[in-house]
């Protein structure tokens, strides 16, 4: 029970986050200059302009087009994109999947060889492991993430030939690899380095004291003591990590020709399409709490002392 | 004896050869790019204006008329023939009784009128009806007044009479994908969005948003072997650091090339061959505006061209990815005046202009900006100490390029930079200075002159071919004496082909823009 209440509080907490969300989103695309005509052509043609904005609604009021989308949005119902003329709903679903796949695969690089390499640098602190952990961690952490798409293009397209340098296929590993690891090399780092903290941290602390002067053998302390107390705070970086790399994606999507949802989001915004902008952004938001109210609820799972009332 | 003979079976062989590596050859896949954005805007051609649709719409659909790269001009594509009545403003097409849309229908007259009523449809604000306007009746549909083109008359199936409002060549206003030919009862529904049906060469097959388009060989085209290819896939590759690799790799036959680029591709060997170069119909210049007091003066705007170094910043910045503008009109279009000499290089002269103009201490203005490489705020940043030197200070207005297009319209500016199409009808282009051109329209600048009316009016009634150009570049002379603008550079679109692609089109209009059909690839190409 306690569990249910937390999480019906925790969705309702959601609806002002949303709201806010929406609210923002279109005031910002209310003030700023151009509009989908304006960027149809360098010489679109003025009645078509004048057409163009009284079908879609652009000469009402802001107050009006607000209470018109918040009206639909209840619904369920996110608009009709302005450049495609199809529902906002069918284009996000196309680009869902291949952003999911993006982002999970990311993720999974990220946790594989982050929280393994934080694990082994800080069960030997100041050692050579250690240094080139933190090596890693850093550089991953400061690369910018075009320069090393591209670096990865050159050496394991070009030079080597074993991947395809862009493009989505047929969706399968060897067109994912090379996008989803530019992605993941910066939450990996970031891993690695909080995992190393956290590790570090509940070596040094009472229980695991206790654990060995009980005579607990050290793969025991590690594995039940240190793993599953550093683990609250590897799931918390996900968490926000998560967020992070659907921001990121935007530029490896781009780069790489990937179809997700970044770079619907960035073609959206460049050409004012609104409806799209908006219904991007409120899915991206969505997922983001989505996946922390997850978080959260695993927080219980692997820590029965976080109680949910 | 013997010798001669084996020169001449030698001789043989080899011509023998090199004509078998001239003949097309049937199969495989072309790999062509889509270089302007993440994703393709719709499928639904007769919705977007936007360059990247065009490219895969050139392969999937057919219009009226097509640009022929060869001939410089557009000529007939679904029709035979025109017959010209009426004092030039009736065109009677006789059109193909063997053009096929891809369901196996064949097209008629009927499915002309319902594509270009469906453009006109006023509440769907659809951009080709810019283009479908010239014909009698179509503004009224345009507005809701009539149901259909009073000017569009079926005489028989394949016989279509087209009334105009002007007497102007029809193949300009039909030749590009906006005024695609649709089937009349396919077009009408839901699913045509999501599998759109044409006449074009190719026919659908798979649209991954923001990735690909894939289209096959549409084996009852109306022309004889064509297309070659089995397959054609257009990729969307937005990132040019991305198109180069992928170029390099050999997983794409056709990459567009930014002036960086340009100069590394013709630095290496192995790529240099591999440009295909051409003068595109866009003129780019800095538009001044007239009602800014110092602009209102000839003599100040003519002063700006001789003080800009304009070569140097075309070889330097834009690193000769560029032709130097003489006057508007680009030198790909038929009325393009050869003799004609661009403003040199003269600060003392554009000292001198300033003074007897009244500014002998210069003045400031406002320039309003993109950031586009070629033709934004690099270009302004180089221009700014060149107009310093005799005394002009510029204020930059840095905007985005959505923004810069709706200031352009509105008025809004003292001054801008911008590209802007300038052919490949070259009336048309100069039409834009008219004083009968509302600013939106495309007369940026607002330029009024009677002097200039006068020509192109006449310019337009004239049914010699010879006399109208010769009007056309009398009136290009004028621009560049009246100088609205500062001339400066024409593009030079630029795109590298591999080696085994054949039968690419040097299009003016847009060089991405190839007739599919025309393409071939040879056995070496690496795609299956």
């Amino acid at each position: 029970m306690p569990m249910l209440s937390f999480l019906i509080r925790r969705l309702l907490q959601t609806i002002p986050t949303v709201l806010a969300v929406v609210l923002l989103v279109f005031v910002l695309f209310s003030v700023v200059p151009g509009s989908i005509a304006s960027t149809m052509s360098d010489d679109v043609d003025p009645q078509v302009e004048l057409r163009l904005k009284q079908q879609l609604g652009l000469n009402d009021p802001v107050y009006v087009r607000f209470g018109k989308y918040i009206a639909r949005l209840a619904t369920g119902d996110f608009g009709t994109s302005f450049r495609t003329r199809e529902p906002v709903t069918s284009m996000i679903a196309k680009r869902a999947w291949p952003t999911l796949q993006l982002i999970f695969t990311s993720m999974a690089f990220a946790v594989l060889v982050g929280v393994p390499l934080g694990f082994i640098a800080a069960l030997r602190p100041g050692g050579f492991v250690d240094s080139a952990a933190m090596f890693v961690a850093v550089s991953g952490l400061s690369i910018a993430k075009f320069w090393l798409g591209l670096v990865l293009m050159y050496l394991f397209a070009l030079k080597l030939g074993w991947l395809p340098s862009f493009g989505y296929g047929d969706g399968s590993l060897k067109y994912l690899l090379l996008p989803a690891v530019t992605l993941g090399v910066s939450p990996m780092a970031l891993l690695a380095r909080t995992t190393r903290a956290a590790v570090l941290e509940i070596m040094t602390a009472d229980f695991v004291r206790t654990a060995r002067s009980k005579g607990m053998s050290e793969t025991r302390v590690v594995k039940w003591h240190v793993m599953r107390n550093a683990l609250v705070i590897i799931l918390t970086t996900m968490g926000l990590q998560f967020g992070a790399l659907m921001g990121q994606a935007v530029v490896v999507e781009k780069l790489f020709s990937w179809p997700g949802i970044g770079s619907l989001l960035v073609d959206s915004v460049l050409q004012r399409d609104i409806p799209a902008v908006q219904g991007s952004i409120l899915i991206v938001v969505l997922a983001f709490l989505a996946i922390n109210l997850l978080i959260d609820v695993l927080y219980g799972v692997i820590d029965p002392r976080i109680r949910y009332a | 004896m013997f010798r001669m003979l084996a020169i001449v079976a030698g001789l043989g062989l080899a011509l023998a050869g090199s004509a078998e590596a001239q003949t097309p050859r049937k199969g495989g896949t072309i790999r062509m790019t889509a270089p302007y954005g993440s994703s393709f805007t719709s499928l639904d051609i007769h919705t977007t204006q936007r360059a990247q649709d065009e490219i895969y719409a050139k392969a999937l659909h057919r219009s009226l008329y097509i640009w022929n790269s060869a001939e410089g001009k557009p000529v007939l594509e679904l029709a035979k023939e025109d017959v010209v009545s009426g004092g030039g403003l009736v065109h009677t097409f006789k059109l193909r009784d063997d053009a096929y849309f891809h369901n196996g229908r064949k097209m008629t007259a009927d499915d002309i009128i319902w594509s270009f009523n469906r453009i006109m449809d006023g509440t769907k604000a659809y951009p080709g009806a810019r283009y479908v306007r010239i014909i009698e009746g179509a503004a009224a549909v345009e507005k809701g007044q009539a149901k259909e083109i009073s000017g569009l008359k079926k005489i028989d199936d394949f016989t279509l009479e087209m009334k105009l409002t002007e007497k102007v060549d029809p193949g300009f206003y039909f030749f590009t994908a906006l005024t695609s030919i649709y089937p009349a009862d396919e077009g009408a529904k839901e699913s045509f969005i999501q599998h759109p049906i044409g006449l074009g060469p190719f026919k659908f097959v798979e649209h991954v948003p923001g990735s690909r388009i894939v289209l096959e060989r549409w084996d009852r085209f109306y022309k004889p072997g064509k297309p070659y290819a089995d397959k054609l896939i257009v990729s969307i590759m937005g990132e040019a650091a991305a198109r180069d690799v992928a170029f390099r790799n050999k997983e794409i036959d056709t990459s567009v090339l930014g002036p960086a680029q340009y100069v590394a591709y013709q630095a290496d060997p192995n790529l240099k061959g591999t440009l295909v170069e051409v003068a595109e119909v866009f003129t780019r210049y800095m538009g001044m505006n007239p009602a800014f007091k110092p602009f209102a003066d000839k003599r100040v705007r003519q002063a700006i061209n001789y003080a800009i170094d304009t070569d140097l910043i075309i070889n330097k910045l834009v690193k000769g990815k560029a032709y130097r503008a003489t006057s508007w009109l680009p030198l790909t279009s038929p009325a393009y005046d050869k003799a004609m000499k661009s403003y040199p290089y003269d600060p003392a002269r554009a000292k001198q202009l300033l003074t007897e103009a009244g500014y002998p201490s210069g003045f400031e203005f406002e320039w309003t900006t993109s950031q586009n490489e070629s033709w934004g705020l690099p270009i302004v940043s180089a221009v700014i100490p060149m107009l310093d030197k005799v005394g002009i200070k510029v204020k930059v207005k840095q905007v985005e390029t959505a923004v810069l297009a709706e200031v352009v319209r509105t008025g809004d500016y003292q001054a801008f930079i911008y590209s802007q199409q300038s052919g490949p009808d070259p009336l048309a282009a100069l039409k834009c200075f008219h004083s009968s051109t509302p600013q939106p329209a495309c007369n940026y600048m607002n330029f009024k002159n009677a002097d200039f009316d006068k020509i192109l009016d006449e310019a337009g009634q004239t049914d010699d071919a010879a006399k109208r150009n010769q009007l056309l570049q009398k009136a290009n002379a004028l621009l560049y004496e009246e100088a609205p603008v500062w001339f400066f550079n024409y593009n030079k679109a630029v795109m590298a082909v591999q080696p085994w692609l054949h039968g690419v089109q040097k299009n003016p209009t847009e060089l991405t823009h190839q007739n599919a059909e025309e393409l071939w690839v040879d056995e070496t190409s690496p795609a299956k």
